[in-house]
């Protein structure tokens, strides 16, 4: 067998990539991805739609006249809602922030403790938790409502909060995580050289898995978000300003599509912001050894 | 950070106790529990919430799909008989039984491939193209409502994108109703649960292929991998394969936990029931009929269904690489 020969370059084996295959994926990728942006497009265009434009059939898929009139019509009817749309602002704010720093700080932590401390019972309990995970809030709906009402939850922020850090997948993902990025003999070492667990975990475990937290951050917030309008909270002091949004944004289809785009900017900012830093880690970390 | 011959040497004193006597499984077993309590101290808040709000309400499910239960009486214990009225009785719920199947067997594994085969696209192309793409295929499944815009798309008058279109190019004499008509339902929601589907599963999936190690590639091609669909398999599958399972387990639950959609585009009950799913029916009698043993009854068949799905995607994934 002839042995092949490899390019190497500034001391890297520069790995098999033919011409064809670049061309093909491209392709592929344009395609995917015209037809994913192609709905996203049209809500855009539709939230900067004037009144004029709706009837025009068939439909353009540009604006002649772009203008802001929809949005200010979302934006003049905030001041029309009975509760002060700062409130709604403030319960976004705590019931996210809350939710998510919560999930993030006992999901790394957990998933650091089943992962390298060598406590018996940890692989039982990774067990449960992985078959936890075909459990979805559909299964669980109908008793867990029996145990707000019995915490006494009902129409609180609690319910909004708590559960969110019980989510068995942020702990799955970060635990996955810190088992292939982070050696046994790592943090051995730091333990023979006398660092607590808790500062093994806080200064040598979380800055090497920062793209996976920051995914989890990511994925979380969004889902605490879009979840604002949670069916056991009812007082309008309690609500979110997803569902002020939602509410609100009812008084014509221009409305309804700057309310969709409006809300969908928060979690998108909160991920562009992310990806440059996950991109970052991923550059300076050099993640294994 | 090396070990020294001091440092073995002052971790000893620990052991020394257990030397002299024979090392039984039970005391083993309490030596390390308690050398190693800094893990349970760590592990129990999180457990006390799984426990409260996971395996609390998945045992009371599974009690109470026994019983007959509406809130104002004690439960009464009725056996097999929800389970029985199930498969036997109850008409609506075969029909959501056969749809979740088919909206878990179509969206599912589509959702899966393609957010594998998207995050392996863009892995080698530079840090701010690929953050630029993966928003592109994000975006769809960032906003909880973003996918009404196809309600828009495919409004049923002429103002509707497609209809215009279609009448215009003369291929339909009268606007359709796409989402009031049982030939469109179904496949609409399917495309548009695909659409939104590129969510936790891809992201994860592109820091799992960031994460996978550069000089196994290298010692790859070294080794005879001749090209990148040989390199997929051999070696990014394999070394992705936990985050593989991870994003199955998603896509899973997403497919079975079909339902949001379809009231949202299609009004609820969508036309004839065409897409009414498990979801739905459980959401039914537990809103609407208060009946929550019966609802309980359906929520375990929809567990159990998701964890055979569960146990076969795992079955496949081991055999990836081979």
């Amino acid at each position: 067998m002839a042995v092949k020969k490899l390019r190497v370059r500034g001391h890297r084996v520069v790995l098999n990539r033919s011409k064809g295959g670049d061309v093909g994926i491209t392709v592929m990728l344009i395609l995917l991805g015209a037809l994913m942006f192609l709905p996203m497009w049209y809500l855009l265009i539709e939230s900067v739609k004037p009144l004029g434009e709706r009837n025009i059939t068939p439909p353009l898929l540009y604006v002649m006249k772009p203008t802001a009139q929809n949005f200010i019509d979302l934006f003049s009817n905030i001041n029309s809602t009975w509760v002060p749309i700062s409130r709604y602002f403030f319960n976004t704010i705590i019931i996210s922030v809350a939710a998510t720093f919560g999930c993030l700080v006992f999901g790394s932590l957990t998933a650091y403790a089943l992962s390298k401390i060598k406590f018996p019972g940890r692989v039982a309990m990774f067990k449960m938790i992985q078959w936890s995970l075909m459990i979805s809030s559909t299964i669980t709906g109908i008793t867990n409502f029996f145990i707000f009402i019995w915490l006494d939850w009902l129409n609180t922020y609690w319910i909004s909060i708590i559960p969110v850090w019980a989510s068995t997948l942020g702990l799955y993902l970060m635990k996955q995580f810190i088992d292939a990025n982070i050696s046994d003999e790592m943090i051995e070492a730091a333990r023979i050289d006398g660092a607590g667990e808790l500062r093994i975990y806080w200064q040598i475990v979380m800055p090497l898995v920062k793209p996976a937290w920051l995914t989890l951050l990511v994925t979380t917030f969004q889902q605490v978000w879009n979840a604002g309008a949670s069916g056991y909270v009812w007082s309008e002091q309690l609500k979110t300003f997803n569902s002020a949004i939602a509410t609100i944004s009812g008084v014509s289809a221009g409305a309804a599509s700057a309310g969709s785009v409006v809300m969908m900017s928060v979690p998108i900012i909160i991920f562009i912001i992310n990806q440059s830093k996950i991109v970052e880690t991923m550059a300076s970390s050099g993640m294994k050894d | 950070m090396t070990k020294t011959k001091k440092d073995v040497k002052l971790q000893q004193p620990k052991n020394q106790k257990y030397a002299g006597k024979a090392m039984t499984k039970g005391r083993y077993i309490r030596s390390q529990m308690k050398r190693n309590w800094v893990g349970y101290v760590m592990v129990a808040p999180f457990l006390i919430m799984f426990i409260a709000f996971t395996v609390v309400p998945v045992v009371l499910s599974i009690l109470l799909s026994f019983t007959s239960f509406n809130m104002l009486q004690v439960p009464e214990w009725k056996g097999l008989d929800n389970y029985v009225q199930l498969f036997l009785a109850d008409d609506l719920f075969i029909t959501a039984f056969s749809n979740t199947m088919l909206f878990a067997i179509t969206t599912g594994p589509a959702s899966f491939i393609l957010a594998f085969i998207v995050a392996w696209f863009i892995n080698e192309l530079s840090p701010r193209l690929r953050a630029f793409v993966t928003l592109i295929f994000y975006a769809p499944s960032i906003s909880g409502t973003a996918y009404l815009v196809w309600g828009i798309f495919f409004k049923g008058d002429i103002y509707g994108y497609v209809n215009g279109w279609l009448l215009k190019m003369g291929m339909i004499s009268e606007p359709i109703v796409f989402f009031k008509d049982v030939n469109y339902i179904v496949p609409l929601c399917i495309v548009v649960a695909i659409w939104t589907s590129l969510g936790t599963t891809f992201l994860s999936n592109i820091a799992g292929l960031q994460g996978v190690d550069r000089s196994l590639y290298e010692a790859g091609a070294i080794d005879g991998v001749k090209n990148r669909w040989q390199e997929a398999w051999y070696i990014t599958l394999p070394s992705m394969r936990s985050i593989l399972l991870f994003g199955a387990v998603l896509a899973i639950t997403g497919a079975f936990g079909f339902g949001a959609i379809v009231d949202n585009l299609c009004g609820n009950p969508s036309t004839d029931y065409v897409a009414w799913t498990l979801q739905h029916h459980l959401v039914e009698y537990m809103g609407t009929r208060f009946e929550y043993g019966y609802a309980s009854a359906i929520a375990v068949v929809l567990f159990a269904i998701m964890m055979g799905a569960n146990a076969l995607v795992q079955k496949f994934l081991s055999k990836v690489g081979e």
